[in-house]
């Protein structure tokens, strides 16, 4: 797919000076921990840090694995919820009236509360991280998507409606793919909050994770090892960031076709 | 017998009498045009033939049955185009059969013989942004015609065109009109477009809309590009004096 190759080759390209302006602050970091000969105990060097992702490799990885299965599923959750919940808004308006008070004000819950009660109940495994990632990442999904079939343009409804079509019809051939767009604006956002919503649980208690490692480091006095653990889950993130926008180039191939004219 | 016939319609939206006591009949193979100034109540009249309203008083007829009655006798053309963006041009035209039940290969296949009659040979798998305004609209009127259904509806369908663009598009539809003779009613407020295109014209009043006049057109077809007829200049002039003094004592 030489399209898609083009693609990225551009973004790599757009993204240079941002390339460039991280260098720059890590060599400035670098440099300053020379020069001032400040503990590596306070502020290690960047180079230390990259050192300890090498000397801790086996054990990041080991740790990566459950913080982006947690993530993942925790996500594909929260996902199906939303996707069930803004199809019966949708065809029951009513519901929305019911039950959007409740979201809204599931969201207004301090995390840093909520988390060690979920472990509380829910222990150290997998069930704790899923249910954070999804109360994080649920309701701006379903405003997403609620607002998505919204902007659906009432002359295409109207002339589904003017050839015969079922309210399900008009759902399926214009609602949803109006709601595209919106669906993946909204999808981009909240995978970046999944990722740190699963690292949160895990730091509050889990057996294993990123969370774990930057705990167990803190614990230890070791900062050069959490900040691998950090640069570890920012790359996660990048990654499934990356992975979200490919898919949006991929679903929404006809804007660019749009661009292109 | 009438194609289509309207008694009495009354209609008010919203507290508001939008359509007063109209009466309208469309003959089959027939061009008829309705003529009022905007905000009139025009498209609510199409929109009460498609049902997305439903008349306070007054009786729609289609081929003899009440409206609620009869199978399904409307292709509508809305007053945008309202192409799906993410649907490529082929699948924007067979979207009334896809409803009707066609398989998609079957409906594409069916209409990709049209794609050149309708000056859109090429352009099957481009999307509705990569096309011109006038392009876009006759994807619009190839997606209307391919229903086959009896009456074409078509709400100002040029309306939003560029003066050039516009001509060309009504020359266009006055060949493709002449060669096909679907029974079309076309909703507009320009004299000129309902003067060339039309059999009849029937001319609204402003809002709440009532018929002031019914005017039949008396010149031959090809009557773009050419002079129009003395008959056809006074028609012209009659149907503006209708519009700006609309008071209807002159019907
Ligand atoms: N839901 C509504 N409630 C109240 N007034 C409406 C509603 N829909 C349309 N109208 C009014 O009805 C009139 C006719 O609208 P429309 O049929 O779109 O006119 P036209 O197509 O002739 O320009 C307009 O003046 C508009 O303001
Ligand atoms: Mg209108």
């Amino acid at each position: 797919m030489p399209a898609l190759l083009r693609t990225f080759l551009t973004s790599i390209r757009r993204s240079l000076p941002a390339i460039l302006s991280v260098a720059v602050a890590l060599a400035a970091w670098e440099i300053y921990v020379l020069v001032s000969g400040i503990s590596a105990l306070v502020l290690p060097a960047p180079s230390r840090v990259i050192g300890q992702i090498a000397a801790n490799r086996a054990l990041l990885w080991a740790n990566t694995l459950p913080t982006l299965q947690a993530t993942l599923t925790g996500f594909a959750f929260s996902l199906s919820l939303a996707f069930t919940l803004s199809v019966l808004i949708d065809f029951v308006p009513r519901l929305r009236r019911a039950l959007f008070p409740v979201f809204v004000i599931s969201q207004t819950l301090p995390l840093v509360a909520i988390a060690p009660l979920v472990v509380l109940w829910f222990g150290f495994g997998l069930t704790p991280k899923i249910l954070l990632v999804a109360l994080v990442t649920f309701f701006p999904m379903l405003i997403a998507l609620v607002d998505g079939y919204e902007s659906t343009e009432p002359e295409i409804e109207a002339l589904l409606a003017s050839m015969g079509a079922s309210r399900a019809g008009i759902f399926r051939r214009a609602r949803f793919p109006s709601a595209m767009p919106y669906f993946f604006g909204g999808l981009r956002i909240s995978i970046t909050y999944a990722v740190v919503a699963a690292i949160f649980a895990e730091y509050v208690g889990a057996r294993s994770g990123l969370g774990i490692v930057i705990l167990n480091a803190k614990n230890s006095f070791r900062p050069d090892l959490m900040l691998a653990a950090v640069v570890i889950s920012s790359a996660l993130t990048l990654a499934l960031f990356g992975a979200t926008a490919l898919l949006q180039w991929l679903v929404l191939g006809w804007r660019q076709a749009g661009a292109v004219r | 017998m009438s194609a289509l016939e309207l008694s009495h319609i009354g209609l008010s939206l919203g507290g508001t009498p939008v359509l007063d006591d109209v009466s309208m009949h469309v003959a089959s193979g027939e061009f008829v045009s309705i003529l009022g100034p905007s905000g009139c109540g025009k498209s609510s009249l199409l929109r009460l033939l498609i049902r997305a309203l439903q008349p306070d008083r007054g009786e729609i007829l289609v081929g003899g049955a009440l409206l609620e009655e009869s199978p399904p006798a409307f292709a509508f053309m809305p007053q945008r185009d309202a192409l799906m963006p993410w649907r490529r041009i082929i699948d924007n035209v067979i979207l009334g059969l896809e409803v009707q039940g066609v398989r998609p290969a079957a409906a594409r296949a069916r209409v990709r013989p049209l794609f050149a009659t309708f000056g859109l040979d090429g352009f099957e798998q481009h999307y509705p942004a990569q096309l011109s305004g006038g392009m876009r609209q006759r994807a619009a009127l190839m997606r209307t015609i391919v229903q086959d259904r009896p009456v074409q509806l078509l709400d100002e369908p040029f309306g939003a065109l560029d003066a050039l663009t516009r001509t060309e598009m009504q020359r266009w539809l006055e060949r493709r009109w002449q060669h096909a003779r679907w029974t079309t009613v076309l909703v507009t407020h320009d004299v000129r477009e309902a003067v060339a295109l039309s059999d009849r014209i029937y001319v609204l009043s402003p809002r709440p809309a009532r018929i002031i006049a019914e005017f039949a057109v008396p010149d031959r077809r090809p009557r773009l590009g050419r002079t129009l007829s003395p008959e056809a200049v006074r028609l012209e002039a009659a149907l503006l004096d209708t519009l700006l003094t609309p008071t209807g004592d002159r019907s």
